[in-house]
């Protein structure tokens, strides 16, 4: 039950703080983001200086990167996905605590980007994991990593905690395992997660 | 009841226990209506970077092993020692050099050792 904004600011006039369970829980998930320390190619470099002083990811909350998936909410998926390092991808995100979120950075992440033809390159992690914020670029720029940030963290704000839409941790009928795909003869097997991606039908 | 001399005192222990015990319910409480887990096979797997794990951890190693790590220190310890001693070699006196010939055998001796054992042959 949300609070009338003009009775909160009234409130607020008063010296009077209204809230309700779902935005406390949210603010602190959303200022508690914990990344995974995990770097695929040259956007990693992009995600480290993101860390560094001069862009300071901790004004956010989020300076801790994990070495471990157990203790990490949100990876970052930063560089060329190979179809060699996807299961490991895939299996790392299953590893990961739940509720967990992840941002696709740069092209290759999102799609392949200038390696799409190369036949080992995935076509986009978002194949076998659901991406909540895709960055492009080549590679992103500090900047860009942050306003993904902030849109990952606007996402978690707008999250009710029951009913649609809540986070899947919350749900107890979601499935939290994704298929960790095997190497096949000639690709990854599955080519996709139809649970997460549809194959979208190209017209000629 | 209440006019036992006790009384006062088994007050303050339920409410010394109820201060202890309360967060720790409340954790539980908290845990379980909002951060229920989500247990599944892949993620109760071993961590080891993203790959499956293969093999039993409770490795043995040969303890015949040691021959390596004797000739490793003959020749990291002797190189780390004779770098110094070759650059200061020209301000050196007789004793220090009687000191540095006799840490040289002894290392030569392990290396004669570790020869006459036949170690150093590719076996």
């Amino acid at each position: 039950m949300a609070v009338d904004e003009q009775l909160r600011i009234e409130l607020g006039k008063q010296g009077i703080f209204v809230t309700t369970i779902q935005e406390l829980y949210n603010w602190g998930r959303r200022s508690s983001v914990w990344p995974m320390q995990f770097g695929l190619a040259c956007c990693a470099i992009e995600m480290i200086a993101t860390t560094m002083a001069r862009y300071d990811l901790a004004r956010f909350g989020a300076e801790v990167f994990r070495p471990s998936p157990r203790q990490a909410d949100l990876m970052i998926v930063s560089g060329t996905v190979t179809k060699k390092m996807a299961p490991q991808v895939v299996r790392l995100y299953n590893q990961m605590a739940e509720p967990r979120y992840v941002i696709a950075m740069g092209a290759c992440a999102i799609s392949g980007g200038p390696f799409k033809q190369g036949y080992n390159v995935l076509k986009g992690i978002d194949r076998y994991i659901p991406v909540d914020v895709h960055i492009p670029g080549c590679p992103p720029r500090p900047e860009a990593l942050i306003q993904a940030f902030m849109t990952l963290q606007k996402k978690i704000d707008a999250q009710p905690l029951t009913g649609e839409g809540r986070p899947r941790h919350l749900d107890a009928e979601a499935q939290g395992e994704f298929p960790v795909p095997e190497q096949g003869e000639h690709d990854l097997e599955p080519t996709s997660n139809k649970g997460v991606w549809t194959v979208p039908v190209v017209i000629r | 009841m209440a006019s036992s001399p006790y009384f006062s005192l088994a007050v303050l222990f339920a409410a010394a226990l109820g201060f202890g015990l309360a967060p720790l319910g409340l954790a539980w409480l908290w845990a379980r209506v909002f951060s229920p887990p989500k247990p599944n096979a892949i993620k109760n797997a071993i961590y080891e970077c993203g790959l499956e794990s293969k093999g039993d951890a409770w490795v043995q190693f040969r303890s015949a092993y040691y021959l390596y790590a004797i000739i490793f220190l003959i020749f990291d310890v002797e190189a780390v020692f004779l770098l110094p001693f070759a650059v200061a070699f020209t301000g050196l006196g007789a004793a220090a050099c009687a000191a540095m010939l006799v840490f040289v055998l002894l290392l030569v001796e392990g290396l004669a050792w570790a020869w006459a054992k036949g170690i150093l042959t590719w076996a």
